[in-house]
């Protein structure tokens, strides 16, 4: 990890002499993260033998691409002090939507196209209230995450769609050269895009500058509203990617798919090392997170440990992660 | 009249009799006295919750605890039941509110001493309260004929022909009153919520009334938990799933700000009403519960919009008098 400093020259904590340099490097938080993944791999291939597998770790990442790609719009959206409660539904209604125009006869391509284009929609509408009231994201989403999966709900009442297209299911269970899921190298992909959209773009500049201070942003020329509109937008369209991706995993779509997913995505965002308040984080900190939440789930799912302790353990890392630091900086102050 | 109808609340209660006039139209029978005794009693514990949500929001805070917070008090005093069956209530309603009381004072420690905002704090505590369920019950149901009668019975026990949990409900509905309105403490929750920085000027202490607020929050959610469960007469891990953000509706729907420092006890308790005859009435007039969600959502969505335009309109004063002289310094 030691390109990180190099990735954002604009970080004050790496100017400095060489020995300043050497100990911001330990005090990120993407270094922080690295420690607490290796000592989760640690644990795990000591907990079970089956863990240092290739064919196994590569199979794990299944679980959790749906909702580090959603992560990845996220955090955008959290950086700049906003949040969006609505993509679970978001998926809900898009996987809905894929399900049911999969019994009218539509191939794999359109499908993906149309849940990316619902997902699209539903983004719009979210940003559309938020910039056009100018009101606070997080009600028009607590509304709009009632509505979206209400909407999933009236369609399907207690039915399911899980008539698809035969090589519908390729999508979320094929892997590449018979080892690398597609899911995987999706996000991958998405990953670059985005790192490369918030550290080295003057739209990545805007947002951060939007999150510290909208006001001053939009003083100095940056459209707020605009990027407002879009990161929703974007959102919403990674959640209908998300949504297809998940639909062919588990091959069916009921209106309570992807439940809770959204706290789970907010929390993995903040344990990622951005600040709820806005403003600041990273995009190899929430990548990170993504996968120090994925391997504790994987290994924890080895050694048989039930799903809903998941839910205690994922809760005691989001605020312990939070707390630790303000701790200590609390006691080491005189 | 006009400005008879400027107020949010009585817009809103304006609306309700609007919409209960529709559905009796269709329904006679939803304005009986057995329909309406049942939307008090369904809608005794959102409104009580409502409330103490509008606490945290108007110190631009917000408690995503409460329902999971519910579900844990509501099953360990179910379980309590099972093997006691002979426990008091009055024992009950202790220990319920104890243990809520304790599970709203780690959130309130986290938020006003170790200084993590709200929403991540309970965010956080939502997962591991909702988890402990699990641990404390091993995922079994707790079901009527496991608990004690009393137990069972308490919620819908008849005072002067309403039921308790509704006496409950209306003291704590007065309680509030008082508290935002005529106590000390309760105008500093407003002066925080309105602007932070001028009220720690001031001498107002945030840490101690944050303190106070998320443990209240505690307290009361630790009753409503044992209320739910004894009124619904079964515990299991999922009780009140996805409850916190109705709570946070009805405040939203009733005019209460989320930016913090806006918000009356009267539009949050009609903001519940609002919800809750919406709820019952669905069944009534033939509309399939899966629209249930659907429709909460577009209601929210509308206050939101209808809120942002009075928000916009009206500064931020607080005191009457400072609002005075701010005119009279203009003039």
């Amino acid at each position: 990890m030691s390109s990180l400093p190099r990735l954002f020259p604009a970080s004050d904590a790496t100017k400095g002499t060489e020995k300043m340099r050497i100990m911001a490097v330990f005090k990120r938080w993407e270094f922080i993260l690295v420690l607490i993944l290796a000592a989760i791999c640690v644990f795990n291939s000591f907990a079970s033998p089956y863990f240092l597998d290739l064919h196994n770790l590569f199979d794990s990442t299944q679980s959790f691409s749906e909702k580090a790609i959603l992560v990845l719009s996220m955090a955008l959206i959290i950086i700049i002090g906003d949040i969006d409660l609505s993509v679970a539904s978001i998926i809900a209604l898009c996987g809905t939507a894929v399900g049911w125009l999969a019994t009218q006869g539509m191939t794999t391509p359109q499908l993906v196209v149309a849940s990316v284009i619902v997902g699209t929609l539903a983004g719009m509408v979210n940003g559309g209230i938020i910039v056009r009231f100018q009101v606070p994201a997080i009600v028009v989403t607590i509304g709009t995450m009632s509505l979206f999966r209400g909407i999933s709900y009236i369609i399907l009442g207690d039915q399911a769609f899980s008539s698809f297209p035969d090589d519908f299911s390729d999508l979320g269970q094929g892997y590449l050269g018979g080892m690398i899921p597609y899911e995987f190298i999706v996000y991958l992909v998405l990953a670059v895009v985005f790192a490369v959209f918030l550290h080295r773009t003057t739209y990545g500049r805007s947002i951060f500058a939007m999150g510290n201070n909208p006001q001053a942003a939009m003083y100095s020329g940056i459209k707020v509203d605009t990027i407002r509109f879009w990161l929703f937008t974007v959102n919403g369209m990674m959640a209908g990617l998300a949504a297809v991706l998940f639909t062919s995993r588990i091959g069916a779509t009921r209106p309570n798919m992807a439940l809770g997913w959204e706290l789970e995505v907010v929390a993995t965002v903040v344990l990622g090392g951005v600040a709820i308040t806005g403003g600041s984080g990273t995009m190899p900190g929430v990548i990170l997170s993504v996968f120090v939440f994925g391997m504790l789930t994987f290994g924890l799912g080895l050694v048989n440990v039930p799903g809903i302790i998941m839910t205690i353990i994922t809760g005691c890392m989001l605020i312990g992660a939070i707390a630790t630091p303000i701790i200590v900086r609390k006691l080491s102050r005189p | 009249m006009r400005r008879l109808l400027q107020r949010r609340e009585n817009q809103l209660a304006a609306i309700i009799i609007l919409v209960v006039g529709l559905i009796t139209l269709r329904a006679p029978v939803f304005l009986s006295m057995g329909s309406i005794d049942t939307i008090m009693t369904d809608g005794a514990i959102l409104t009580m919750m409502a409330l103490v949500q509008m606490l945290a929001i108007l110190t631009r805070g917000i408690d995503l605890s409460v329902s999971a917070n519910m579900a844990l008090t509501g099953m360990v005093v179910a379980l309590l039941s099972k093997d006691h069956p002979e426990m008091a209530v009055t024992a009950t309603i202790v220990l319920a509110l104890g243990l809520g009381l304790l599970l709203g004072a780690i959130n309130g420690v986290m938020i006003a001493y170790v200084g993590i905002p709200p929403i991540v704090v309970t965010l956080g505590t939502m997962s591991i309260y909702r988890g402990l369920v699990f641990q404390v019950s091993g995922g079994a149901w707790v079901n009527a004929q496991q608990m004690g009668s009393a137990f069972i019975a308490f919620p819908t026990t008849r005072l002067l022909g309403l039921t308790a949990i509704v006496w409950i409900a209306a003291v704590m509905v007065a309680a509030i009153y008082l508290f935002l309105n005529h106590v000390r403490k309760g105008r500093e929750l407003y002066a925080l919520g309105g602007n932070p920085t001028a009220a720690r000027y001031v001498g107002i202490n945030n840490t101690h009334n944050q303190m106070l607020v998320y443990s209240l929050i505690g307290l009361v959610s630790g009753l409503c938990g044992y209320l739910w469960v004894a009124r619904y007469a079964v515990a299991y891990t999922e009780i009140a799933l996805g409850f916190e953000l109705q709570t946070v509706a009805a405040c939203v729907i009733g005019g209460v700000s989320m930016a913090g420092g806006r918000g009356t006890v009267l539009g949050c308790v009609l903001g519940s009403v609002f919800l809750v005859i919406i709820f019952n009435a669905l069944p009534i007039i033939n509309v399939s519960p899966f629209w249930q969600l659907a429709i909460s959502g577009a209601v929210i969505l509308a206050a939101v919009v209808l809120n942002s335009r009075s928000e916009r309109s009206k500064g931020k004063l607080i005191l009457k008098s400072a609002q005075l002289a701010a005119v009279r310094g203009t003039a």
